[in-house]
């Protein structure tokens, strides 16, 4: 039972964390999500109460804490997490919303669906075994997927004598590996899941360890607000026009701000036409406001009465993306069919869906030595590439390292509608922070 | 409790923040968006229960001052709470919508469903839902489903496509990825929709007290001739009630979840108030359907099974 006081801070804690969980299979993922959900208290009773009773029909002495993730039968069965598993929990300090997503590598593409809206990413690895191919390849799409903060948790610490040594060179390496991809910040953090050393309460067998808990470093880390700091967009979803007695002349843009201030009085542009205006009121839901930002859903209204539908972007006029028909971008594929060059698809961009051919597909990425294949040809299922397509009409396109909402798109099969590839627009990897001043960075541009 | 707006704070390091509640609410209505815009026949799923009058409440938002361009579609178990139906045809008239119902009843009535030997109706649903899906020819459905709730519903996508046979296939899922929602689907298939999926129960609470909305008095605590089955406290009615060796007995209770009246407990409770049900929520050591459910406990994958069939 939660004190009282504790209740009430939960209450008033306002700031959300978004993070994902990545780790191989056996390494203890589902049991540090499993540890770190219950030591935090947020585990209700009944829940408890049937991962016992099932884990004492298994024979088991103890609860299996990866019995509270695994949700599906076929995950029960096979013992492994199959598809990403979205969590909720609150401790006094923050809000958390958890992506639990799977580590083998055929599920690489959930990987890449949690982290695209996570702010912090969990590497998992088993202190035995170190760094392997599949760590690599998580840190890997942590940085291309551009997540601001990435933990390393050293796990099974009590296999190996709770040693500093062995801690040490797995950061040591993790670190040196993560940094050159353009991680901007990691921790490490050794941790037994089992035990439930260093997840929630520090660990009385690793005196030597100064840092965090992952869970006190998760309900400290700054959470960024980068998406105002950015040029303002504004993808247009719906256009309101109630056409009533009392609303005979309205004409609103519904959308969601997904980056940047906008304010009343502001001159902007609608791309791909280029038609300009002035923002003449701002709707929050119901109330006018004179200002709002990303990412508030609102309604804008304009002085002039020009040709605006759905798929169009509102920019300030002073800052509006250049529009094109040639896109290059890292692809995810996360289908099961594979991509090729001459392939005919549909790109989905903000709100916007166009026809487009794949011209090219001028690299493959091996993700565990990060080198690169020219010309593949093709890209199956979890494979990430360079692509190069041509769309029918012009998008107003940033950069995914600017902006990840108008910097990412969706590939779809236009014969059955399987999305295809998840895409990021512009360079791949960051360069390291002391080198972006003569960023040419070709090195990472696979 | 009404400040609708998130406002700038200033000389903080983050001047643009926005509450929790507020970003919730900002992603549904972009989500109730997104289907108007991309969609040719939507329908919002309503039972009169809080989470689908939130969904009303944020969709009346999201295209004000236009009507809601989406009609409801009522699963009627024939089961229901009277104050409960009573709210929803409110609900329905104040706001000038267009309201389907898909009668379980009228199914029996007809015989093509059975009644179950337990009298619980809530499985019961899958068939009128889909048929009344496929015959109306929805091809955006609504549901205030959380991933809360259940560990099946851990896995749920925003949008989830689902077959001509109104099958969920957790295997074969669409990757969801940042806010780019794919509802594209072949003619007879259709696509749930779920906008509350990141809330919580406290975060719907919470939000309910913070917008002023009201709901059925059932939620609410009072007093019930009550009779306990199955470890539930559970009302009479035209379903049925006691049996010989069950007692009846007037209790204060109130319920956390609207459903069949047959296999929805209610809680004791003395929570009169929005604050005061937010309070015992937040201290309550159980689930939302551990608590009040019945049809939850039939076996470990219940939810899997059901929603593969076509279930919410």
């Amino acid at each position: 039972m939660t004190s009282t006081t504790e209740q009430f801070a939960d209450l008033s804690a306002t700031t959300l964390l978004r993070f994902a969980t990545a780790g191989s299979v056996d390494d203890g993922k589902s049991t540090l999500v499993g540890r770190l959900l219950h030591d935090s208290k947020s585990i209700l009773t009944d829940t408890l109460e049937a991962v016992e009773a099932v884990s004492a029909q298994r024979g088991q002495d103890t609860p299996d804490l990866a019995l509270l993730t695994d949700g599906l039968r076929a995950e029960r069965e096979q013992g492994i997490t199959i598809d990403v598993a979205y969590r909720y929990f609150a401790t006094a300090r923050r809000r958390f919303i958890l992506a639990d997503t799977p580590g083998h590598v055929q599920y690489t593409r959930n990987m890449v669906t949690g982290a695209s809206t996570a702010d912090l990413a969990v590497v998992l690895v088993d202190a035995r075994n170190g760094v392997i191919e599949q760590t690599r390849r998580h840190a890997a799409v942590a940085a291309l997927l551009r997540v601001p903060h990435v933990v390393l948790a050293v796990n099974k610490m009590d296999l190996v004598g709770y040693e500093e040594k062995v801690f040490a060179a797995i950061a040591e390496e993790f670190t040196a590996y993560a940094s050159d991809l353009g991680v901007p910040e990691i921790t490490a953090i050794p941790i037994s899941a089992l035990a439930g050393d260093n997840v929630v309460e520090p660990s009385a067998h690793m005196d030597w360890y100064g840092g965090p808990t992952v869970l006190e470093h998760l309900e400290t880390v700054p959470v960024s607000h980068d998406l105002t700091a950015c040029p303002a967009r504004f993808p247009v979803q719906y256009v309101i026009r109630p056409q009533t007695a009392e609303n005979p002349d309205y004409r609103g843009y519904a959308g969601q701000i997904a980056s940047g201030v906008l304010r009343v009085g502001e001159a902007v542009t609608v791309l791909p036409s280029g038609r300009t205006s002035v923002i003449e009121g701002i709707d929050a839901l119901g109330e006018s406001v004179d200002i709002a930002w990303a990412p508030q859903s609102v309604t804008l209204r304009l002085k002039d009465d020009i040709d605006i539908s759905r798929g169009d972007l509102i920019a300030p006029s002073a800052n509006s993306p250049a529009t094109t028909q040639d896109v290059e971008a890292t692809v995810c594929h996360v289908a099961d069919q594979p991509l090729s060059v001459g392939a005919r698809v549909l790109i989905k961009h903000t709100t916007r869906t166009v026809k487009a051919i794949v011209k090219e597909i001028p690299s493959r990425l091996t993700l565990d030595d990060l080198s690169q294949h020219p010309n593949p040809g093709q890209l199956v299922a979890n494979d990430i590439g360079r692509v190069v397509v041509r769309t029918a009409e012009p998008l107003a396109l940033d950069s995914y390292a600017d902006s990840r909402r108008t910097g990412s798109f969706l590939l779809i099969d236009p014969a059955d509608g399987t999305t295809l590839a998840a895409g990021m627009v512009g360079e791949s990897f960051a360069s390291k922070a002391e080198t972006t001043v003569q960023a040419d960075e070709e090195g990472w541009d696979f | 409790m009404t400040a609708t707006v998130a406002h700038v704070h200033e000389g903080t390091d983050a001047p643009y923040a926005l509450s929790h509640l507020d970003a919730l609410e900002s992603e549904a209505v972009h989500i109730f968006r997104e289907v108007a815009g991309e969609f040719e026949k939507p329908v919002i799923l309503f039972s009169g229960g809080k989470d689908s009058i939130v969904m009303l409440h944020l969709a009346l938002k999201a295209f004000a001052p236009a009507p809601v361009p989406f009609t409801l579609l009522h699963v009627d178990t024939g089961h229901n709470f009277p104050e409960v139906l009573d709210y929803r045809d409110r609900a329905v008239a104040e706001h000038g919508l267009r309201l389907h119902v898909a009668s379980v009843q009228e199914y029996i009535d007809a015989g093509k469903l059975r009644e179950r030997p337990d009298g619980v109706r809530n499985p019961l649903q899958t068939v009128p839902l889909t048929e009344a899906i496929q015959r109306l020819k929805f091809d955006a459905v609504f549901g205030g489903g959380r991933r809360d709730e259940e560990k099946a519903r851990a896995k749920e996508r925003v949008f989830s496509l689902r077959d001509e046979f109104s099958q969920w296939d957790p295997r074969r899922q669409r990757p969801e990825l940042w806010q780019l929602y794919n509802g594209r689907h072949a003619p007879g298939e259709h696509v749930r929709v779920f906008p509350l999926s990141n809330w919580t129960e406290l975060d719907v609470w919470q939000y309910i007290a913070r917008e002023g909305i009201e709901l059925p008095e059932i939620y609410f605590a009072h007093e019930r001739e009550v009779f306990k089955r199955n470890g539930m406290w559970l009302t009479a009615g035209e379903w049925g009630g006691a049996k010989a060796d069950e007692t009846t007995e007037t209790r204060l209770i109130r319920y956390r979840t609207v459903g069949d009246m047959s296999c929805t407990g209610a809680v004791d409770s003395d929570a009169t108030t929005l604050d005061a049900v937010i309070t015992e929520i937040a201290a309550s050591r159980l689930t939302e359907r551990g608590a009040t459910r019945a049809d939850d406990k039939m076996s470990e994958a219940a939810m899997e099974d059901r929603k593969r069939e076509g279930y919410f």
